[in-house]
């Protein structure tokens, strides 16, 4: 049985415009409702790794209609998507409370997770920037949440860069179109193939990179995300920087560099350069930093940039037509490390909103002794934070380990350097973090602090869990084969994707 | 020739968008650039000449089902436009959220003048 790829959009679209309809009143019926969607997609996720599946909108045969592509790298970050959704979505039923209009925010945050969706199944590249402006425009909606001085603050500098972004993304769309006369990803990597690259196709790369770039926050193009992130509401920061960079950012640049235009090696350069900076200067940053989420956030952009430097690593080797095996370890690091962080730094984000609703602040300075009064919080916090430091049995171990090991077999003696070095400064800000938050005195006017909501506590306890559980999926050798062997096939076989759909979609 | 005209109109929009103060005038700058797009995807479609990509008996080559030469080469593309269609929806998406947050942040700082305000720094 083939799961109909379109149910992923279909289902948070329909969900997220019919809960406005409850209103005041039933804001009950519209968490519950909320939550189903989430928990459906999930399941949908997780019953359709190991698949491969063309499906065609309409019935009409690519290249001339819309197509829908799942593949390993898509359902890898659909599973990841449909994760941090649930656990986010858990964890709003009570923390969104705070707030009012909880049906709006809930549609929004399904309106997000139906564009993210289509963005990794979307097989035509038009319709991966209409997806993209969909789950971008509702992330800035969301972003400016709360409507308070920094809330659009942020919204607005987040969005000012959002949208030059996309409108670079749309430019290279209508670049490649101009020069393949198609809109098919496959068929647009069979032109280039063909006809090899010309200078508008290599402008239209750099817009791409340039593009996808900004939305994912990688150095030179990161001004907004220290805002953004702290700013919108603790589970949509999860989801912002568990999810949004990924998918919008790095999922999209990899299928347009690998899969469409073919990786070069000053491309696999510029991307290892470009997440090297991003390791780097964003650990500085997240060092110097007091405040609670801004420091999270900081984390996230150094986090970031190991992923970019695996993927990045594995498309020069390729191109210099390496020792393919260290190509797809290094790739296997970044993308094991980008559902790593998925989950980890969604937990980190809901552990620093429980900690926000008790205290009221932010500020490291001005909390402390919290592990009496919050226990739970406490312990997934400092799950969470082993995990990013990556100590050993915790999931960021194995992803850095595999990183410095294929940056070594593969000779590049100083990225491994860098790596660890980077381990160093994420585990002192992570010492930090514990240090201010958890023990120490229990400030005067914090003996009030408790625990909140089942519901919270149950989403940071199941993210708990998977930092634990999730280094299973490289020790045990059949979950690597099913989860993440076929993710990194997708992009180490690079231009091979496009016959692969071509053939997939004849036979349908 | 043409499109480099496209070209320019984008980078001046990028300017706009990136030297103003004016939170207004940012709005402004990023509409050009999409305008500058859009432009640019409905020039790469047109024909100078050219008609509506429209079947009729007379444009069939003879007894078969092949489109004859002249209806392909000066008939104008109409993926373009549709793409264009969408791309305009989407941007007037973003326009009317762009614009409300400037509203509601003129109604808590009083001012348009993104150097005053800066709450959040680092």
């Amino acid at each position: 049985m083939s799961i109909p790829l379109p149910v992923f959009v279909a289902i948070p679209l329909a969900t997220a415009f019919l809960l406005p309809i409850f209103g005041k009143r039933g804001k009950g019926a519209a968490t519950v409702l909320a939550n189903l969607a989430t928990i459906s997609l999930l399941v949908l996720a997780v019953a359709s790794i190991g698949r491969s599946h063309v499906y065609e909108v309409g019935r009409w045969p690519i290249p001339l209609g819309i197509n829908l592509v799942l593949d390993g790298l898509s359902s890898l970050l659909l599973l990841a998507i449909s994760v941090v959704s649930a656990a986010a979505m858990l964890f709003s039923v009570r923390y969104m409370e705070q707030y009012t209009a909880k049906a709006k925010y809930l549609s929004l945050f399904l309106l997000m997770v139906a564009g993210m969706n289509g963005v990794v199944l979307s097989g035509d590249i038009f319709n991966l920037f209409v997806f993209l402006e969909i789950a971008s425009l509702a992330s800035y909606a969301l972003v400016a949440f709360g409507c308070e001085h920094e809330e659009l603050e942020a919204a607005f500098k987040y969005m000012v860069m959002g949208s030059i972004g996309s409108t670079f993304v749309l430019f290279a769309v209508a670049l490649v179109y101009g020069n393949t006369g198609t809109l098919n990803m496959a068929y647009i990597a069979k032109a280039i193939q063909h006809s090899g690259l010309n200078p508008g196709l290599t402008f239209a790369l750099g817009l791409f990179i340039a593009g996808f770039g900004l939305k994912a926050a990688l150095v030179p193009f990161h001004a907004w995300l220290p805002d953004a992130h702290p700013s919108a509401p603790a589970p949509i920061s999860a989801m912002l920087s568990g999810i949004i960079i990924k998918t919008l950012g790095v999922y999209a640049l990899a299928r347009v560099v690998f899969n469409v235009f073919g990786v070069s090696a000053s491309v696999g350069w510029l991307l290892m350069a470009l997440g090297l900076v991003s390791m780097v200067a964003g650990a500085f940053l997240a060092i110097g930093q007091w405040d609670f989420k801004r420091l999270l956030a900081y984390s996230s952009i150094s986090q970031l940039g190991y992923v970019v430097v695996g993927i990045g690593l594995g498309g020069l080797i390729i191109a210099r037509n390496g020792n393919i095996a260290w190509a797809s370890l290094a790739i296997l690091g970044g993308l094991f490390h980008l559902i790593n962080h998925a989950v980890y730094k969604s937990l980190l984000f809901l552990t620093s909103g429980s900690v926000q609703m008790s205290t009221g602040t932010r500020q490291l300075k001005q909390m402390g002794g919290l592990a009496e009064t919050m226990p739970v919080t406490r312990v997934t916090c400092t799950v969470a934070s082993a995990s990013i430091v990556g100590i050993p049995p915790f999931s960021g171990f194995w992803s850095k380990l595999i990183l410095v090991w294929a940056a070594v077999q593969a000779g590049f003696y100083w990225v491994a350097a860098i790596i660890v070095f980077v381990s160093l400064c994420t585990l002192i800000m992570y010492l930090k973090v514990q240090r201010y938050v958890f023990l120490g005195e229990l400030p005067e006017d914090g003996q009030q602090t408790r625990e909140h909501g089942s519901s919270m506590l149950a989403a940071m306890v199941f993210l708990a869990c998977l930092c634990v559980l999730m280094s299973l999926l490289v020790i045990v050798p059949s979950l690597r084969a099913n989860i993440l062997d076929p993710a990194v096939k997708v992009l180490t076989d690079g231009l091979s994707y496009s016959s692969d759909v071509i053939q997939i979609a004849g036979k349908v | 020739m043409l499109y480099a005209l496209c070209f320019l109109l984008f980078m001046i929009g990028l300017y706009c968008a990136v030297t103003k103060k004016n939170m207004v005038k940012i709005v402004i700058g990023i509409l050009i650039m999409e305008y500058a797009v859009n432009l640019f995807l409905i020039m790469l479609g047109y024909r100078i000449g050219g008609k509506a990509p429209i079947v009729g008996t007379e444009d069939m080559a003879g007894a078969g089902s092949q489109l004859s030469e002249l209806f392909v080469n000066s008939s104008v593309d109409p993926l373009p436009q549709a793409l264009v269609l969408t791309a305009i929806v989407i941007s007037l998406g973003s326009l009317a959220l762009m614009i409300s947050i400037c509203i509601r942040t003129y109604e808590k700082y009083g001012t348009f003048d993104i150097t005053q305000i800066r709450r959040l720094k680092g």
